[in-house]
């Protein structure tokens, strides 16, 4: 019971980071595999926010997701852009951004390491136990979770009940039917990839009140991110939501009673049985 | 009659709860050039499609002499014998002409390789009428051209039966009478040949035989000139009931 | 045509000569940078047999060396040394068997991913099973080979990938995947057995990389999973082959010479910034080198068409 509610607590975070990436490939189609590095960036930002300033990280939300907001928004602009221009196929795009958006992970990697070294980093934020159903938790992973929900859900309120929302669906459906109503896809791509990035570096902000981080550990986590996006359906915002509550259970699960060292090998399996029995996702249809 | 080389019984396919070919049946004897005819989205690319193997059927049976071929990938259906050109002309634009039409027959029915596919395949280029053109660079060849190519690429392949899907589209009236009359010589030389087409002129002059499908459904079949004369047919055309 | 081809050929026996000669002329830092650049001359161009004609960013490469490193360290006290080399092969390929047959058959974005992070999982299993199983995490490879020998035995590989890619190129494998990198439809509808043809130039490019870590195990002296599964290899390789350039067999070669001198310069005297001139090499390849220097060369000698057409001639 434990174990399912810390994988559960866990999830939550997870899941805001995946449905950063799955806005970024399923509506921009970019596959950005420097998304864990906005993740990382976030978790620095908010422990500077917190033990340099004395600012809740919860109040720090206010100020990081809206320049993850801008600084993803100037990376697709600035980058992204002219690869999709330039690309004559989906497959070559496909090709130049994944190598584009590797060069910007080791990049701000390198450029993390060098400001904050290779130490892990935390700090003590609502770092009480929170007793629930018999077994006690960390209420910062509680609050993390809470906060993940409710900026999961006002993001499906924004994609289910906007306009603005219908606009970036209907771009991840189907872009060239999208411009046939009039939707300006490029102008949406670029929004979505912001959006993304706000929403990846919530994740973070809310990730670095309970969890010890580092600045080479975006690579593990988008990996994770990947993982599941593929199994939620991509683009599927709540296929990623489910698919990240059961990732961070089936994590917890392999850490407390197997070996902590195997939590990869855990998303492994998690992976391998997807792709080999269920590729188009756990919700989708049949692929066309 | 000569014996069936292709028989297809109830194939259906549905995209989601769309059903883009119900329930069609029909026949090609050995050496015959069908017209499959119809009002644009009447599912006739889809049922050549479900032929070729480029997509699975949902249900029915495709019978390539005798044996079926329904559930096959598209590249086994191809060993057994069956080569297709595309709606949108698909030449492989990395490779000389001459390596396109190689292409058609090294690992399908046909299994050439070496010295012969090259001297095959310029015998092809010359047959489909590209007779000291077949060294030109691709992207120096007009349309008709490359739709040519692809015709050979599809020869190639030593097909029993060829699928063309709206070869002639897009022809203008001078190249629409040279290609008429290279489809009508290849079926001369004994190719079973089934043509998806919009150009009814063509139609009339080349199919004996047409098959009429509207909404996914066959609605007509028979002698190409009774086919197009039954009003049903003319109403799917015209759009009235 | 034979006869250009013959001259071709001695002249190549005697460039590879001319280098199996340098051990005995040089030792030391040199030596040491020589068997560098062979080895990335091995992986690279290893790398160019699959991800060349396919376009799919393999990261496996640091799994498959890994691979190839534990077969030394298990084998080489029980069997000789160039048996250990091939049985390293045989278990990257089979490694890559498995990889390739979950992967290949779906679209590329899920092979990359999946490759991402198959040396960490490796790394992760080994050292599980090895704590849990041996009960300790490391292994000595005892043996008195040289870094001479190391470069001989690499040279040796080196000639092998080339002939093996060679031979490829002008069979009707080679052929099935310049239609496949074409067009995959078409090539479906013309017999081609798209993904076996992918699976099987994975399993040789992957069963070479093995080799390769085979042949460079007795530098390591005490293996651990940590130094035989590491990752920064994998994109070290991807930014070399695709810096020389992957639409020639030997476009690889160009990048690895220059950037193994860099990247070895750096990790000695700043360790710090090897992520960050990753990057930067990535991004270079996108944004300025698109074809890699090779595809420059083979532009500025204007002879793009021609050799391409003569090379693929059956």
């Amino acid at each position: 019971m434990t174990i399912l509610v810390t994988g559960i607590l866990l999830g939550g975070t997870y899941a805001l980071i995946a449905l950063g990436l799955t806005l970024q490939y399923g509506v921009a189609r970019i596959m950005n595999l420097s998304n864990g590095e906005t993740l990382v960036a976030a978790c620095f930002a908010a422990w500077l926010l917190f033990t340099a300033g004395g600012i809740n990280p919860l109040w720090g939300l206010l100020i990081i997701a809206p320049l993850g907001f801008i600084a993803n928004g100037a990376i697709y602009l600035g980058l992204l852009r002219p690869l999709v221009r330039r690309a004559s196929s989906q497959g070559m795009l496909e090709v130049d951004s994944i190598l584009a958006t590797f060069g910007l992970l080791f990049l701000f990697q390198g450029l993390m390491h060098l400001a904050f070294g290779g130490a892990y980093f935390n700090y003590q934020f609502l770092a009480v136990p929170f007793d629930f159903l018999g077994g006690s938790y960390a209420l910062n992973r509680v609050t993390a979770f809470f906060a993940a929900v409710i900026i999961a859900l006002a993001l499906y309120l924004f994609l289910y009940r906007t306009r603005i929302g219908t606009a970036v669906r209907a771009v991840a459906v189907d872009p060239d039917a999208a411009r046939l109503v009039a939707i300006d896809v490029g102008r949406i791509a670029a929004f979505a990839f912001a959006l993304g990035g706000a929403i990846t570096a919530s994740g973070g902000v809310l990730l670095s009140t309970f969890y010890t981080f580092n600045a080479s550990m975006g690579a593990v986590f988008v990996m994770k991110a990947l993982i599941i996006v593929i199994m939620g359906g991509v683009g599927d915002v709540r296929g990623a939501a489910i698919a990240a509550l059961i990732l961070g259970v089936m994590e917890t699960l392999v850490a407390s009673l197997i070996d902590p060292g195997l939590t990869l090998a855990a998303t492994y399996g998690l992976f391998i049985v997807i792709l080999l029995f269920r590729p188009q996702g756990l919700f989708g249809g049949a692929k066309g | 009659m000569t014996r069936p080389i292709l028989q297809i019984e109830g194939l259906r396919k549905v995209f989601g709860g769309l059903v883009a070919v119900n329930d069609v049946s029909f026949s090609v004897a050995e050496g015959e050039l069908l017209g499959l005819i119809g009002p644009n989205g009447s599912g006739k690319t889809t049922t050549m499609n479900l032929i070729s193997g480029a997509l699975p059927a949902t249900a029915g049976t495709i019978r390539l002499d005798g044996s079926p071929i329904t559930g096959l990938t598209a590249a086994a259906i191809s060993r057994a014998g069956v080569a297709r050109t595309f709606q949108l002309v698909r030449i492989l634009p990395g490779m000389s002409a001459v390596e396109n039409v190689i292409a058609g027959g090294v690992y399908s029915r046909a299994g050439r390789w070496g010295p012969e596919a090259e001297t095959r395949a310029r015998e092809l280029l010359a047959r489909v009428g590209m007779e000291g053109r077949s060294d030109l660079p691709l992207s120096a060849m007009t349309y008709i051209d490359q739709k040519r190519v692809e015709l050979a690429r599809a020869l190639a392949a030593d097909p029993r039966l060829l699928l063309l899907d709206e070869w002639l589209a897009g022809l203008n009236p001078a190249e629409l009478q040279m290609a008429i009359s290279l489809i009508r010589s290849i079926h001369a030389e004994g190719m079973t040949i089934i043509m998806v087409e919009h150009v009814m002129d063509a139609i009339r002059s080349l199919c004996g035989r047409c098959v009429v499908m509207n909404s996914g459904v066959r609605i007509g079949e028979g002698a190409t000139a009774d086919v197009l004369a039954d009003p049903q047919v003319m109403a799917a055309y015209l759009g009235e009931d | 045509m034979t006869r250009s081809v013959f001259i071709q050929l001695i002249l190549l026996a005697l460039v590879v000569l001319c280098f199996a000669a340098l051990p005995f002329m040089t030792e030391g830092f040199y030596l040491t940078l020589a068997v560098n650049i062979a080895l990335y001359v091995a992986l690279c161009t290893a790398w160019t047999l699959f991800s060349g004609p396919t376009h799919l960013v393999s990261l496996a490469t640091a799994a498959f060396f890994g691979v190839g490193i534990y077969a030394t360290a298990i084998g080489v006290e029980y069997l000789p040394f160039p048996v250990v080399i091939l049985l390293g092969g045989l278990a990257g390929a089979v490694f890559a068997a498995g990889v390739g047959a979950m992967t290949l058959r779906l679209s590329g974005v899920y092979f990359v991913i999946f490759t991402l992070g198959l040396a960490e999982l490796a790394r992760q299993l080994v050292t599980y099973f090895q704590t849990k199983i041996f009960g300790s995490i490391g292994l000595f490879v005892l043996t008195d080979h040289s870094e001479g020998d190391l470069f001989h035995y690499l040279l040796a590989l080196i000639v092998v990938i080339f002939v093996t890619g060679w031979l490829i190129g002008r069979s009707r494998l080679g052929f099935a995947m310049r239609v496949i990198g074409n067009d995959e439809l078409v090539a479906r509808h013309f017999g081609i057995e798209v993904a076996r043809s992918k699976i099987i130039l994975f399993v040789i490019s992957g069963a070479f990389i093995a080799m390769a870590g085979a042949i460079m195990a007795p530098r390591y002296a005490y293996v651990e999973p940590a130094s035989a599964f590491n990752s920064t290899m994998s994109f070290l390789v991807v930014i070399m082959a695709l810096l020389g350039g992957t639409r020639r067999l030997w476009g690889p070669l160009v990048g690895v010479v220059p950037f193994t001198i860099i990247a070895d310069l750096i990790s000695a005297y700043f360790p710090e910034h090897i992520n960050i001139i990753i990057g930067l090499g990535f991004l270079l390849i996108v944004y300025l080198l698109k074809d890699g220097v090779s595809g420059i060369l083979l532009k500025a000698l204007g002879s793009n068409r021609l050799t391409r057409a003569q090379g693929a001639k059956p």
